[in-house]
């Protein structure tokens, strides 16, 4: 069987090269490659189990692969120092401590990362994702939604040029879900890679320069340029066809 | 070091320092804990409520206080401590936290030596309490020997906290987590145990610390083999 390809690039940031990656016998993501160069942005659609977060995880150097490899800039994940603070993760997890305030855990992760303004950084964040007001309130007693956002500020307070985001819109408002439409789209402006996993096509297609379905640990669509090619209700037609093809 | 920053804005960095990213691990976990003083609040009680137990379960006819006591202590330590270790990777699976950590730069060795640092806190904290209250209760003999005493009690704290980390965190991977700990780490404990016991039975018979520095030698040397040991093997305990 031929291997899935994603190659777009011309000047790649993130190359994953047959990556394939197995949980005892079973296959979550079978021999996957991709290119993508800087302000990319991929949105990866696909039926729960198809593989899209293996992929992610893989991308990110927090799994590895059991063949093939992940290279950010040059550099094999999850690599050195310098290399995993290109990166920033956010996932249907907030990732927090619900014990610290929301100020708390974002200055770790800034201090994490290194920043030498991490005050600063931290409060920029903050900002950015609009719940500076809730800076000093226990994550803990923050709704979903308010969770989400400082999720995200976290992942974001440094500046990232790889962010992997998996489900990010999972218990966002409209406010929320719009600061982080905006985030995503200053870091592509910026020259940040995005990989983007979401249920939502059109807020998928919105962003993405390059979209994908996964179906059983494979691409089983690749398209380029989806704002070119495709408006919404004929990719969810295609997104149902090659989904019920795969049942 | 400066690098491209969020929106175009410039980012300014700082050399990775294993010290101090431990330090700041640690610092977090003990916040946590003071917050929500779960962990602490059980060690502590139980370590009060085994006290109890054996001084009104002793018959002093039987036994003396001096023989009875070093067994108490170390079994106290050691039940009560298992307690905190299960906590220490808890936070961290509780919303994945454990993965913002994995995917920022600081190293795994760096996580492993913050959670360490952390859980040794920890263990001294339940010590300082439970110390003496056990001399209050089994009428043990305020005298010089207490600090040797104390020394063997860091000392066996840092093996305990190396070794306990690193199977916590192999533990925190499975469902049955805190069945699993006692199960993994307590084997591990004994190369520990087994001197630190005999070095306070010694000491509060009233023998000088020059007499248990045999004890002392190979509970350093358990330490520097444990904490290199669990500092190589934990980046393997993350893999899934």
């Amino acid at each position: 069987m031929c291997a899935a390809r994603l190659a777009v690039a011309e000047s790649p940031a993130l190359v994953a090269e047959r990556v394939t990656r197995k949980y005892g016998g079973r296959v979550a993501v079978k021999d996957v490659s991709l290119t993508l160069s800087a302000g990319d942005c991929l949105a990866l659609f696909g039926p729960n189990g198809a593989g899209k977060t293996t992929l992610l995880r893989m991308l990110g150097g927090l799994l590895k692969p059991n063949a093939g490899t992940v290279r950010l800039h040059g550099n094999e994940l999850p690599g050195e120092a310098e290399t995993r603070r290109l990166l920033g993760v956010i996932s249907h997890r907030s990732m927090l401590y619900d014990a610290l305030t929301v100020r708390e855990n974002v200055m770790f992760a800034a201090e994490c990362q290194g920043l030498r303004d991490a005050a600063s950084a931290t409060t920029r964040a903050l900002d950015m994702l609009l719940v500076l007001d809730r800076a000093d309130t226990p994550v803990r007693a923050l709704s979903r939604g308010l969770q989400q956002r400082v999720s995200i500020a976290r992942a974001l307070v440094h500046g990232p040029r790889l962010v992997l985001l998996d489900e990010p819109y999972t218990g966002l408002d409209e406010t929320g879900a719009r600061a982080l439409t905006d985030a995503l789209r200053a870091l592509k402006a910026s020259g940040a890679t995005v990989v983007l996993i979401t249920h939502n096509l059109s807020e998928g297609l919105a962003l993405a320069t390059h979209a994908t379905i996964m179906r059983a640990g494979t691409f089983a669509h690749e398209m380029p340029r989806p704002e070119a090619s495709y408006d919404v209700g004929e990719y969810a037609a295609l997104y149902r066809e090659i989904v019920a093809g795969g049942e | 070091m400066r690098a491209h920053g969020r929106c175009g804005v410039s980012a300014s960095f700082r050399e990775p320092s294993f010290v101090a990213d431990a330090v700041r691990i640690a610092r977090k976990d003990l916040l946590i804990e003071f917050r929500t003083r779960s962990g602490f609040l059980s060690a502590t009680v139980f370590a009060m409520l085994s006290i109890a137990i054996f001084r009104f379960s002793w018959d002093p006819t039987a036994v003396t206080s001096i023989d009875l006591a070093p067994g108490i202590v170390w079994v106290i330590f050691t039940f009560a401590g298992l307690l905190g270790l299960n906590r220490s990777f808890g936070v961290e699976q509780a919303d994945r936290a454990l993965d913002a950590l994995l995917a920022s730069p600081v190293s795994r060795e760096a996580v492993f030596a913050g959670k360490a640092l952390g859980n040794l806190c920890f263990v001294l904290a339940v010590q300082v309490i439970a110390l003496p209250t056990l001399a209050l209760f089994f009428g043990l003999p305020v005298a010089p020997e207490w600090w040797g005493v104390g020394a063997i009690a860091l000392l066996a704290a840092v093996g305990f906290a190396a070794v306990g980390t690193l199977f916590a965190a192999i533990a925190s991977n499975t469902r049955l987590a805190e069945m699993l700990l006692p199960m993994l780490a307590l084997p591990f404990f004994v190369p520990v145990l087994i001197p630190a016991a005999q070095a306070t039975s010694k000491l509060l018979a009233g023998l000088p610390l020059t007499e248990v520095i045999a004890e002392l030698k190979i509970l350093a040397a358990f330490d520097i083999v444990f904490v290199a040991a669990c500092t190589l093997a934990f980046p393997f305990t993350l893999e899934e």
